[in-house]
């Protein structure tokens, strides 16, 4: 342990809030040089301390006023955290980029409030987000994910429409509802071992019923707030309602902060206390959230709805690791590939989420609309943001050599130690409903338009340039993450078996899309509606029911409950089984 | 057998149902605001609680949990603050306070139908 790279952990929490504060101080005009400054300092702390964690090769502490735990608070920074924080660090990076044009400081000089706020709440996201990686007790995980929930809100409504305002407070709502039963579960653990402290409850937690409720709780409460299926209830209005450059955090950064604080609580915490059953649960929500947001995401008609909704469906893929990361005896959670897949995941899912938004965004501002009908002609006229789309969309389909293919790559092969077939199929079948979407999407950007395209204004090359660079990081991931994992893993895109198993998944995708959206795909299609979407049009509709069935207010809080009780019944189960 | 602290527990636990019983059935968004602050005060008392028994430190009273509580106290009521000025807000610009779905559906849908320039 170094003193300068422990130094580097209180920074990465400090600097982000700082620059809140100087911000504020300084007013509209200079918020956004103060981000920039921030960041930069920020990127550089960050990258530090992910080099004093390389060379000391074990996990960094810094000790609070040099008070040790259980009275005393401590930053620890394991590999876990510190992979999270640069992924982080380089998305707010990108962000920050793609938002330079659009939240400049205003020209005649009188300030208006969303650029204000945009800057001090894009650095507060970063910060909440840091001291989430960091923080090694309970007590300060739910103040940080607080932190992260008052600063992610006000995004989604930052022009103000009423409209966005309804989103933004039942985004609250939902959260709030959720973080008590997170603090609920935090209070009975402490009751039970007078220590919050995530090190020193991890020799202490026994398998028991407030063992058992505590994680219940916390579990699904943290669930709310990642909005997994069928807990979604507030995503898809809050993230297709904000502002692009909004979205891309929210969807990028906000929601990897309480799932990564699942991730510290399952492995963590208890990894003896969960059962792997109740992990099955947690997969198998996973799996509905890939089948039901891709199939309504494929349903929507407004391109910022369908990328909402393919969040929906990411959110799944990454809990589908928790049950694979058990050991051979499928007694306690294991810290191996499992994991190592679902960061993996985590960051590729971040930068190119973010890359797409970011492209989704532009067309929107350069067209006035975003309909996915009239896109006809865009991919002439916006060539690098169409480019930056579909390099997004490669990304997240786990086309070699992203990171989502890597990580897919470590989840087959531990389910196929394990022998549970059944994620394999999930993870095989999930890539084919991404492809799906992004050929519904390409095929309408690339039709020849009847009247020729007129761009309300030009995209700023900036904005462009980053909303490509981050997809091109997440298609790119998995060769800057080569260094952990052993080389073989990667096989040469081109070879004829890679080759034919993306044609496979791109074919299938096209398949689905051209079955289940709501119009006609293209001119060949719209002649008349096939047996093929007549059979699937219904089930498509099926689909979009259960989501609205789930996004209403009392259903969603009942089902909310309802997972507390079956997950405790699961642990509890599990033990006696 | 009723101590004080299992007196205070069970009053705990009955705050908190009563709480969650009227975040789901409430549809009024101020309503559920109070809602989260009665779950928020049931939460509060059971820390409280724990303190008084001493927790698992095993000492006679264990401060921690009440600076802890001053801390979750602080942060309920910054969420209350935030949440009741965008109940305002929302007021302030659509004349209603409602959260229904069907409402934004509505307007959502009129905004597809619509093209906007």
């Amino acid at each position: 342990m170094t003193e300068l790279g422990s130094l580097a952990l209180v920074l990465a929490v400090l600097l982000p809030f700082l620059g809140v504060l100087a911000g504020l101080v300084l007013g509209g005009r200079n918020v956004r040089a103060v981000a920039l400054i921030t960041i930069l300092a920020g990127l550089a702390v960050v990258v530090s301390s992910a080099f004093s964690f390389v060379q000391s090769a074990q996990p960094l502490t810094y000790l609070l006023g040099a008070w040790a735990p259980p009275l005393g608070i401590a930053l620890r920074a394991d590999g876990l955290s510190v992979a999270m924080m640069l992924a982080v660090a380089v998305v707010v990076a990108g962000i920050a980029a793609y938002a330079w044009s659009d939240f400049a400081p205003p020209a005649d000089g009188v300030e208006k409030r969303a650029p204000f706020m945009y800057w001090l709440l894009l650095l507060a996201v970063w910060g909440s987000l840091n001291l989430v990686f960091l923080s090694g007790d309970l007590f300060t995980l739910y103040v940080a994910l607080e932190l992260l929930t008052f600063s992610g809100v006000p995004l989604v409504c930052l022009d103000g429409r009423g409209e966005t305002l309804r989103s933004a407070l039942r985004y609250l709502l939902f959260a709030l509802a959720g973080s008590l039963l997170y603090l609920l579960g935090a209070v009975l653990l402490y009751g039970a071992y007078g220590t919050l402290d995530i090190a020193l409850l991890a020799g202490l937690v026994r398998p028991g019923p407030i063992a058992w409720t505590a994680a219940a709780l916390m579990t699904v409460g943290l669930l709310a707030k990642t909005a997994l299926f069928p807990l979604h209830i507030w995503l898809p209005p809050a993230h297709a309602g904000a502002p692009a450059a909004g979205s891309a955090i929210l969807s990028a950064l906000v929601i990897k902060g309480s799932w990564f604080l699942v991730v510290r609580l399952w492995f963590d915490v208890m990894p003896g206390v969960v059962t792997l059953s109740s992990a099955q649960l947690l997969a198998a929500m996973g799996a509905l959230a890939i089948l039901v947001g891709s199939i309504v995401a494929l349903r929507q008609q407004r391109l910022k709805l369908l990328v909402a909704y393919s969040t929906v469906a990411q959110i799944g893929y990454l809990f589908l690791m928790f049950p694979l990361a058990f050991d051979a005896s499928g007694a306690i959670l294991i810290n191996g590939a499992a994991l190592d897949a679902g960061v993996l995941q985590a960051s590729a899912h971040a930068t190119a989420k973010a890359g797409m938004f970011m492209a989704a965004g532009l067309i929107y501002a350069s067209l006035g609309h975003d309909r996915i009908a009239d896109l006809a002609g865009v991919a002439r006229a916006m060539p690098i943001t169409v480019l930056a789309f579909a390099v997004a969309g490669l990304a997240l389909m786990g086309v070699v050599p992203s990171g989502a293919y890597l990580a897919k790559k470590l989840l087959l092969d531990a389910a196929g130690e394990s022998g549970q077939w059944w994620w394999t199929v999930v993870l095989q079948g999930g890539a084919a409903f991404t492809a799906g979407y992004m050929v519904l999407v390409l095929v309408s950007v690339f039709r020849r338009p009847s009247v020729p395209v007129v761009l309300l204004k030009r995209a700023s090359r900036l904005s462009e340039a980053a909303a490509l660079s981050l997809a091109v990081c997440s298609l790119l991931l998995a060769l800057a993450a080569l260094g952990p994992v052993p080389g073989d893993l990667i096989s040469n895109p081109l070879a004829p078996k890679e080759l034919l198993s993306t044609l496979a998944v791109v074919v299938g995708g096209g398949l689905l899309a051209f079955g289940l959206s709501r119009r006609s795909l293209s001119a060949v299609a719209a002649a008349d509606d096939g047996y093929v979407r007549r059979i699937m049009g219904p089930a498509g509709a099926v689909f979009e029911r259960m989501d609205e069935f789930a996004r209403r207010w009392t259903s969603a809080s009942v089902l909310l409950l309802s997972l507390a009780g079956l997950f405790t019944w699961l642990m509890i189960k599990g033990v006696a089984g | 057998m009723i101590t004080a602290a299992n007196l205070f527990g069970l009053c705990a636990a009955a705050l908190i149902g009563l709480g969650l019983f009227g975040l789901i059935t409430n549809p009024h968004p101020l309503r559920k605001i109070l809602a989260f602050n009665i779950i928020g005060s049931g939460v509060f008392l059971l820390f409280g609680v724990i303190a008084y028994r001493g927790a698992g430190a095993g000492m006679a009273a264990d401060p921690v949990p009440q600076a802890l509580l001053i801390t979750g106290i602080v942060v309920a009521f910054s969420a209350t603050a935030l949440a009741v000025a965008l109940l305002l807000r929302l007021h302030d610009e659509t004349g209603s306070a409602s959260l229904s779905a069907e409402a934004t559906d509505t307007e959502s849908r009129a905004e597809q139908d619509t093209p906007s320039s």
